[in-house]
């Protein structure tokens, strides 16, 4: 390294006890107030994904379930050259229920379940009649069928014998309740999914679902799963591990701002991310999770829930150590960062 | 409910009639009716006061003739023809005819708002087609009452209006002709008040200039040495001298004589030393025999107005010799910290509830001063920048010198050209000696002007050569130089000035207080703290928030960290709770001290562990 770079790379590099914490926080308010106001004039479009401060407040919230959760799925080569192969993939993956392809109707007098098969929604969701009849196999197993045409008659027995040997006789309770099960039982798909398309990226196709299994998609024959990304964090962290969930809320928290053409240094949001999930999992930041655990008493009693706080920490004769900034204004003493951390030594004799 | 309505009557679509609200019949043709009801109403056969409306789209008629309707006079227009046509003018003219006349021949109509909704109204007579019902009697009636007093508004951008409106009703001014004889809390009156050069005649209307608000100013539109910069104005010394925009504030203050329970009430009176809080001879200088200050005294700071005297808070303080000594509170009233005037007048009278009750009106003179707010009809507001003596400032070939110089940044980006209509029309009138009509769409013109201006001797487009008054060359360029009439906006300085460096800190958190009526400081807030520690600026924070706000050394208990005391019986320092000399002095916040009373009020106890800085 020449001179010239040595006093580059100290210019870059953050002083000793520099308070990176408050200068994250303001980079990434002061474009927020910003945010407020231009999200607030766009109320009224339809939105589809949350953009902006609130999209932000759900990932810094760490939600298990964001509003909208998106999962991009890349195909493997063979899949991903021609839409109709990537279409194929998204049919797969998106879930049918019997509702969307078939009309349930309970008979509560003669207690049975007609299904009805719709064959014009059937054609165009892909579904045949026989898909049908092995989606009801699995959701009512022991159940008598009579098919008829399109319809098929689910006549559950009458009498049922307990494990305890009681016999038990059928209730028109329990058959609103299997007409519901039938219902929302999936023909074909992944639970958890309920829409997919094919969107064209660079060079190839890929599908983007909504919903909220990835684990499930990526058993699909076509899907790459080294290559499958959610908005999830939550799942990310499930699914992927705690790097994962960093990456993602980098990436998240960088793309809302991109999208408002804020620019904030990506170093502020890593420092976002990383205080997040620095403990091995993703954290909220507020009161129910990293300022919740600050470690004075002070701290935390200044934050948010005073009383409850004092009151816990009495009950277990919590040491305030004034290891925070907040907690030495209060008693009035010097802020352990900046100046405030320097101190000089006395430089003993040489020995010689 | 519509819908319902419709189904019901959808076979005979018979009109429902309403008279002020009450539904009274029906009609098989309401549109029909309406129009028949009205031309009964022109010709005087209905009173002029019933409004009719059609709605259309419910097919219900409403007859109005309610009280408190608001209605606007229109002239009728019949087959896109006014009916108020030459010949009527020219009868008008000779007197024949008068507005009551118009009225009675159906020529003037009122509309209500309701009303309102049936016609279509021509603004200007040309624009007038077969589908318009009304014409505005004249095309500046779309203004209202601020806005309509506003000279050339059609020449101006739309906000700067709402804003010269805004401020014309901040402008000070005589307020009310009785000013004298009135205990206004705070009042405002001009010293000589003008009537605009440029007046429009919804001004002279109202009569306004029986209570003028502002002054026609001699304004050259240029820079001085960068003082008239964003907004900033120059003034004139010798105009303020002579009194240009000079205003007397009255502001009244009272006390009464309040009662107790118990019997007891407050005596207005000379304090005598023996009473609790007694303020020093000093402070009642200005007293008569009978406590109030004596009119055209001349009062500031803290002088006593009112002297007063209060019952003790707790009945029978017993004194050291065993008696019941009634001992009375000073509770005088007095001026205001930073305050000065005359007294002006002083009124003696009874309260609402039957007590003593005195007010003191005290008068001041406000002279225009650097940071006063000024600002002309057009939106262009400003503060005084600079007072310049007259010989510095710039003037005329004729030995005119501007009152004020306003920069002409302030007008391109505003759009308000009527400001610069109104110093040309301004000029142009002081020069006959004649008022210059300003009204919206029918004022003078800007040809007038020029006209006016030529046979003046003056340049016609209003500029002038100027010779700067620091040097006396003359300036290269022609400066744009005219009358305007400038408002003076109740924002002065002297009503706003405050700074602290010391000063009062309140009983609780021996913290600083706050506002500038309790001298207080200007707080160092939460984000500005955050700002602070971002720059890691520790030892300053440490100024601000403790230094220079409560710091305390109190005493701590080495042994059960808690807040200790000086027993002064004995001279030592002891912990209340063990009872332990170990004690030592520790600095700290005393909104801190605070904190932790508060926190045994919670039924915690709080330690403090001491160890030595290092």
């Amino acid at each position: 390294m020449t001179e010239k770079d040595k006093s580059k790379k100290s210019n870059v590099m953050i002083a000793p006890f520099e308070a990176v914490g408050v200068v994250c926080a303001q980079s990434i308010g002061e474009p927020g107030t910003q945010m407020t106001m231009r999200t607030f004039h766009y109320a009224g479009v339809a939105e589809h994904v949350p953009t902006g401060l609130p999209r932000l407040i759900e990932i810094v919230d760490a939600k298990k379930e964001p509003k909208k959760a998106i999962i991009d799925m890349h195909l493997k080569s063979s899949y991903a050259r021609s839409s109709t192969e990537a279409e194929k993939v998204a049919k797969d993956i998106a879930s049918v229920f019997v509702s969307d392809v078939a009309s349930v109707e309970d008979d509560l007098e003669n207690l049975v379940i007609a299904v009805r098969f719709n064959e014009k929604d059937g054609k165009a969701q892909g579904i045949t009649f026989h898909m049908l009849k092995k989606a009801l196999e699995t959701v009512a197993p022991d159940t008598k069928m009579d098919e008829h045409q399109n319809i098929i008659t689910l006549k559950p027995s009458k009498e049922k014998t307990s494990a305890k040997g009681e016999k038990k006789k059928l209730t028109a309770k329990a058959v609103r309740k299997l007409t519901q099960k039938v219902k929302d039982a999936i023909v074909r798909g992944v639970k958890g999914i309920s829409r997919a398309v094919v969107i064209k990226g660079d060079n190839e196709y890929f599908v983007r679902a909504g919903g909220f299994n990835v684990l499930g998609a990526s058993i699909h024959a076509g899907v790459d799963a080294n290559r499958i990304y959610t908005n999830n964090i939550k799942e990310m962290e499930k699914v992927y591990g705690i790097e994962a969930a960093r990456a993602a809320i980098i990436k998240e928290i960088h793309d809302v701002m991109e999208m408002q053409k804020l620019s904030v240094d990506i170093r502020h949001i890593m420092l976002i991310a990383d205080a997040m999930t620095y403990s091995g999992t993703v954290k909220s930041i507020g009161r129910h999770g990293l300022s919740g655990e600050k470690v004075g008493v002070l701290g935390r009693a200044a934050f948010e829930e005073t009383i409850k706080h004092l009151i816990n920490a009495s009950a277990t004769a919590e040491e305030e150590k004034l290891i925070g900034v907040t907690e030495n204004i209060i008693v009035g003493q010097t802020v352990p960062v900046g100046t405030g951390k320097i101190k000089l030594i006395m430089k003993g004799k040489k020995k010689e | 409910m519509v819908m319902k309505k419709r189904k019901r009557k959808s076979i005979p679509e018979l009109t429902s009639i309403f008279l002020n609200g009450r539904l009274i019949g029906t009609h098989a043709d309401g549109k029909s009716l309406a129009t028949r009801l009205r031309e009964r109403r022109r010709m005087n056969e209905l009173s002029n006061q019933v409004n009719i409306y059609y709605n259309a789209r419910l097919n219900e008629l409403y007859i109005l003739t309610d009280k408190g309707r608001v209605r606007r006079p229109y002239i009728v227009v019949e087959n896109g023809k006014s009916r108020l046509t030459t010949d009527i003018m020219n009868r008008i003219k000779n007197n024949e005819l008068n507005w009551n006349h118009l009225v009675k021949l159906g020529i003037i109509e009122f509309l209500d708002a309701q009303e309102e909704e049936n016609c279509l109204i021509a603004i200007k007579e040309v624009e007038i087609t077969p589908d318009h019902t009304h014409l505005e009697v004249d095309s500046s009636n779309i203004f209202g009452v601020v806005s309509g007093v506003l000279p050339y508004p059609e020449y101006n951008s739309s906000p700067r209006i709402t804003m010269a409106c805004a401020m014309t009703k901040q402008s000070l001014g005589i307020y009310s002709a009785n000013f004298a004889h009135r205990y206004d809390t705070r009042a405002y009156v001009m010293y000589y008040p003008q009537e605009p050069m440029v007046q429009t005649s919804l001004y002279k209307a109202l009569r306004l200039r029986e209570k003028a608000a502002g002054q026609n100013c001699v304004v050259a539109l240029t820079s001085y040495h960068g003082y008239n910069m964003a907004d900033a104005i120059i003034v004139n010394r010798s105009s303020i001298d002579r009194g240009l925009e000079r205003v007397t504030m009255f502001k009244t203050y009272e006390t009464e004589e309040r009662m107790y329970p118990g019997g007891q009430r407050d005596k207005i009176e000379l304090p005598t030393p023996e009473v609790v809080g007694y303020r020093g001879e000093e402070a009642y200088k200005h007293l008569a025999e009978d406590g109030i200050v004596l009119p055209e005294s001349e009062v500031d700071g803290k002088d006593v107005l009112v002297g007063k005297t209060s019952p003790p808070r707790f009945l029978e303080e017993i004194s050291v010799f065993g008696a019941v000594e009634e001992k009375k509170r000073e509770s005088s009233l007095s001026l205001k910290s930073g305050e000065k005037g005359k007294v002006d007048s002083v009124l003696i009278t009874e309260g609402p509830s039957g007590n003593r009750l005195v007010k003191v009106r005290i008068r001041g003179i406000k002279t225009p001063e650097v940071g006063d707010k000024l600002a002309s009809r057009h939106g262009q507001k400003g503060v005084i920048g600079l007072v310049v003596p007259q010989e510095n400032m710039p003037f005329t070939a004729s030995g005119i010198v501007p009152d004020l110089i306003v920069n002409p940044h302030a007008i391109p980006s505003r759009m308000t050209a009527g400001h610069l209509l109104e110093t040309l029309g301004g000029k142009a009138g002081s020069l006959g000696g004649t008022l210059m009509n300003g009204t919206a769409f029918s004022g003078n013109t800007e040809d007038e002007y020029r006209t006016i201006l030529k046979k003046a001797g003056f340049n016609e487009y209003g500029e002038e050569t100027l010779y700067d008054g620091l040097t006396g060359r003359q300036i290269t360029t022609k400066i744009f130089i005219g009358v305007v009439y400038y408002q003076r906006l109740h924002h002065l300085v002297s009503n706003k000035m405050h700074v602290r460096s010391r000063g009062p800190v309140q009983l609780l958190t021996h913290q600083p207080t706050e506002g500038r009526a309790r001298e207080g400081g200007l707080r160092f807030g939460e984000m500005e703290r955050d700002c602070l520690i971002g720059y890691g600026a520790s030892m300053l924070i440490k100024e601000r928030l403790l230094e220079e706000s409560d710091k305390t050394i109190q005493l701590v208990c080495t042994e059960c960290g808690s807040i200790a005391t000086h027993d002064y019986a004995r001279n030592r320092d002891v912990c209340p709770i063990c009872d332990s000399e170990n004690v030592q002095p520790v600095e700290m916040s005393y909104a801190f001290k605070l904190l932790l009373d508060e926190i045994k009020s919670l039924y915690i106890f709080p330690r403090m562990i001491l160890k030595d800085k290092g």
